[in-house]
């Protein structure tokens, strides 16, 4: 392991926001002797720690696995979803990308489709509900041929692989000017397109949730390519051009 | 012994699962539309029974902690899931896998259990590929396996390192399409905080909507528990933050048995602890030691120079490093079972060879297979952990070996539950890691996914048929029954007691004061004096808690304190039914090692005179001792051996 030290001193402006209905504001706060070491979240710990010591109320923020795959954790830090490291959550980010006496701006993801419930912590229920008009593939339980009865081809499997490791952050929406959640359905929607299991319905289920998307008040999206580049996961804009050009076209068609 | 039914069907080995199907009640479509079902979890276990009980016909309502059923910590499983195709043509076979999983487990499982397992596995893999999860695949089209610890055959599927989550978005996806159809409803933020029992009957639960802090009723036919482990007892282990042992515990204080808590596994390759500030330990799948070689330095004087940083790991020579595995276990080499290699980084660390600043830590290094196979295949098979390595320890894995060191992972402990998966309260079911049933004293990698799903695609499915077929006639339970005012009230103030404490020290000081305790006398190796003492131990820290923590805030809202407290309370009572059990059970098995029961070489010497058992333990009252109830494992196909990896 890497040699660790210690940042004496660091300045957070921490959005605070009692409930949905608050207006909210930045509340600034020091602290002292974090390990380089320590992951972002073993900072904030360490912030309310301090802050339930002194009788304040600790700040709310939203994590669990701590290891950057269930896709709980969010956070717009200084200004970058998931901050200023790539390829990365914010629970794998560590203080050694922080120098000594540095401000540190924390705030919530600022999307209309994920309303702030308190503090860090927002609502991302409406991917659950893109998910649920179709995000899978139609089969009961049982009476399934045997797996290798389908051959798919490596190729296929991995480019699949690429799209389906999707975390549901909302990273892309957060990223994005429009709010879209183009890319978190269009890699639902590559992740099982490419597979001959998913091809069946493959239409029907682009056009059921890109409908669902924009009842929801996404935005749409212009192509900036800034969901690619704050993905944690890397999932490429390609796979929005691949629904857009196999699935969408098929809208009109109708 | 005739208080305990274990419902374990007659007849031969291979004929049992098929003859209790055979006999198992079936619920009409008609009458199925009349039965509720809650199912409290979303992980593999959870999410599989939820969509395939909606599918029969069932009302369910499923309730998760987390925001999204996708979150549940099923997700974070990397390695890979087994099942017993032989598509390698390598003489696997249903059998092979049964008895790799029951000499795996120490002899502390039932045969029966452990045999349906195995039948039902190649089915899993089935129902996952038609759900459009993508396996890693040979270039031919047919699906890739990769080996496991505990096992001579390559038997385990996987994709990439991100099996748990491919699995999970499968089972996600099934259970999100009977939410849109309506049959499932689904309770996310909603955290189960005791079970209802009527005239004797599991008919609901009460859960805290975490977002209001309201305190809910819910009731139903039958409820499902399927909330994961209860590892996060030891505070640092590699499970999520709000993994917890609450549904468990307050199940098992409404009078359903707990069997084996002191079987825990801890896992050899984990990313080491940095310091004071850790909050959680991160897994390095053991499907890398399918391809790194585990050493330390021979000399101590290396060892000196490492922790100095003169020197880097990479310099020492190949003849300068002891390969202690293949040294000490020449037939299983890197891939002997987790218990066997944590034990042993443990002794090579106590010896003084431990590689960091803690001296608490080993090296798994991938030069080998670099060499072997090149740079882009050790990639396209570890790239994501290769990254997640880098990005906590700031070390290139390609270019120096990896420090692990083992953490708790995963506990085979937890409900008992009979043949049907049902607990001794009627109508309560546990599945998956939160029930006792497969697994024995040591579960084999990539075995626990294969459990979740079997329990929750194709037993529960079944099984609960045979209770709920009793219940057709019978309404939906009543929510203002005295059973149910009574539950929330006790919830209510269970949450205000803590809150109005007002005392000085925050949740997360007992906890990990509690890890503490628990890891240096109920973890890795244990004896007597230890277990005795942190009986006592954990007693204080519990009455110091109950008069000295601080939970800021009020019920009624969004409080992550509150969550804390409520499952750190639990999480003293459970560490105690541990260190009692281990206590109890005088003999080394699996990750159970007693000092006091080794073999001359060092290793687990069971004693199945005494240990043949699963313990039952049982509530009493708050101040009374819970009682241990023992049921006899019976060996009818399995001959007992000492378990030998050399
Ligand atoms: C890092 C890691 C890697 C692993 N790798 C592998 C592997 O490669 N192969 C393998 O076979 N096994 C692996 N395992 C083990 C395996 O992942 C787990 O044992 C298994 O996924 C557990 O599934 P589950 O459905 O029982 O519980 P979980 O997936 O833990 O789900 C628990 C569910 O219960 C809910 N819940 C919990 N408490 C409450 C409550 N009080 N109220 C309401 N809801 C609640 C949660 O929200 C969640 O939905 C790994 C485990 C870990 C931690
Ligand atoms: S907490 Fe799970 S991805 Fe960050």
């Amino acid at each position: 392991m890497a040699t660790d030290n210690i940042l004496k001193n660091l300045i957070l402006k921490v959005w605070r926001q009692a409930s949905p209905k608050d207006k909210g504001k930045f509340v600034t706060y020091t602290i002292q002797n974090v390990s380089t070491g320590s992951s972002f979240f073993e900072m904030l710990d360490l912030l309310n720690d301090d802050l339930i010591r002194k009788g304040d109320e600790p700040v709310a923020f939203d994590h669990d696995c701590r290891e950057g795959i269930c896709g709980t954790c969010s956070l717009f830090i200084n200004g970058k979803p998931h901050g200023p490291d790539n390829l990365i959550t914010t629970c794998q980010l560590h203080m050694r990308k922080f120098k000594e006496g540095e401000t540190i701006t924390i705030e919530p993801w600022r999307s209309a489709a994920f309303p702030v419930m308190k503090d860090l912590i927002v609502d991302r229920n409406a991917f659950e509900k893109i998910i649920q008009a179709g995000g899978f593939v139609s089969v009961n339980t049982g009476g399934i041929p045997d797996a290798n009865a389908i051959p798919i081809a490596h190729d296929a499997a991995e480019e699949s692989m690429d799209a389906a490791q999707c975390i549901g952050c909302g990273a892309c929406v957060a990223a994005c000017k429009n709010a879209s959640a183009m890319l978190f359905v269009a890699a639902k929607v590559s992740h099982l397109a490419l597979l001959p299991q998913g091809k069946t319905e493959a239409t029907r289920r682009a056009k059921a949730m890109v409908a669902k998307m924009d009842e929801l008040g996404f935005g749409n999206c212009t192509n900036t390519g800034a969901c690619e580049a704050e993905c944690p996961k890397g999932i490429s804009i390609a796979n929005i051009a691949r629904l857009n050009r196999e699935f969408l076209v098929a809208k009109f068609q109708d | 012994m005739s208080q305990i039914q274990s419902n374990i069907p007659s007849g031969p080995l291979t004929e049992k699962w098929t003859q209790h199907k055979a006999n198992l009640k079936v619920v009409s479509p008609a009458n199925k539309r009349k039965l509720d079902v809650i199912v409290v979890g979303t992980g593999l276990a959870g999410a599989s029974a939820s969509s395939s009980l909606a599918e029969l016909g069932y009302n369910v309502t499923t309730f998760c902690y987390q925001d999204s059923p996708r979150r549940a910590h099923s997700v974070a499983a990397q390695g890979g899931i087994n099942a017993a195709k032989n598509y390698q043509n390598d003489n696997d076979s249903v059998y092979r896998l049964f008895m790799d999983t029951i000499k795996g487990g120490d002899y502390r499982s039932r045969e029966a259990n452990v045999y349906r397992l195995a039948e039902v596995s190649n089915l899993i893999i089935d129902q996952c590929v038609a759900q459009g999860v993508p396996f890693a695949r040979e270039y031919g089209g047919l699906l890739d396996n990769r080996s496991f610890g505990g096992s001579l055959v390559s038997r385990t599927f996987y994709a990439r390192g991100q099996t748990g989550q491919q699995l999970l978005i499968g089972a996600y996806g099934a259970l999100s399409r009977q939410v849109g159809l309506g049959t499932v409803k689904l309770e996310t933020r909603h955290e189960m905080l005791d079970l209802v029992v009527i005239d004797g009957v599991a008919r609901g639960i009460i859960a805290r909507d975490m977002v209001t802090g309201e305190i809910k009723r819910y009731s139903a036919h039958a409820v499902v528990i399927a909330t994961g482990g209860y590892g996060n007892v030891f505070f640092l282990s590699t499970n999520a933050m709000g993994s917890n042992g609450s549904a468990m515990w307050q199940a098992y204080k409404k009078g359903a048995y707990v069997s084996n808590p002191s079987f825990v596994q801890i896992h050899p390759t984990c990313i080491p602890v940095h310091g004071d500030q850790q909050s959680k330990l991160t897994l390095m799948s053991e499907s890398l030691r399918n391809d790194g070689r585990v050493w330390v330095p021979k000399k101590m004087e290396d060892v000196e120079r490492l922790r100095k940083g003169a020197v880097k790991p990479s310099q020492i020579p190949d003849e300068d490093r002891d390969f202690y595995l293949e040294r000490r276990y020449p037939t299983y080499g890197n891939l002997v079972p987790r218990d066997v290699a944590s034990r042993a980084a443990k002794e090579r660390c106590d010896a003084g060879f431990g590689v960091n600043e803690t001296g608490k830590a080993v090296f798994l290094d991938f030069k080998y297979a670099i060499k072997r196979l090149g740079k882009s295949v050790v990639e396209a098979r570890y790239g994501n952990l290769f990254q997640m390595y880098e990005k906590i320890a700031d070390v290139n894995p390609y270019e120096e070996p990896m420090q692990i060191y083992p953490a708790i992972h995963y506990t085979m402990g937890g409900l008992w539950v009979d043949y049907n998966l049902m607990t001794n309260i009627p109508g309560l079911f546990a599945i998956g890691e939160a029930n006792f049933s497969d697994h024995g004293a040591n579960r084999l990698g990539a075995s626990a996914l294969m459990q979740g799903l079997a329990d929750g695609y194709f037993v529960l499915p079944y099984t609960i048929g045979e209770f709920l077929a009793g219940e057709i006639m019978k309404p939906k339970p009543d929510v203002n029954h005295e059973a149910f005012v009574a539950a929330e009230k006790d919830v209510l103030e269970r949450a205000e007691k803590l809150i109005n404490i007002k005392g000085e020290l925050p949740v997360d000081h007992f906890h990990k004061e509690l890890g503490k305790i628990m890891w240096n006398k109920v973890g890795m190796s244990r004896n007597e004096k230890g277990m005795t003492e942190a009986i006592d131990d954990i007693k204080k820290l519990k009455s110091e808690f109950w008069k000295n923590v601080r939970v800021p805030g009020k019920v009624g809202e969004l409080n992550q304190e509150i969550e804390k407290a409520m499952r750190v309370a639990d999480y003293f009572e459970i560490g105690e039914l541990m260190a009692l059990d281990g206590l109890e059970r005088n003999e080394s098995c699996g990750g159970h090692f007693r000092e006091e029961s080794v073999t001359e070489d060092g290793e687990t010497l069971r004693n199945d005179e005494i240990g043949c058992y699963v313990s039952l333990w049982q509530h009493k009252d708050v101040n009374v001792a819970p009682q241990l109830i023992k049921e006899p494992l019976i060996f009818e196909n399995v001959e007992l051996s000492q378990r030998s990896y050399k």
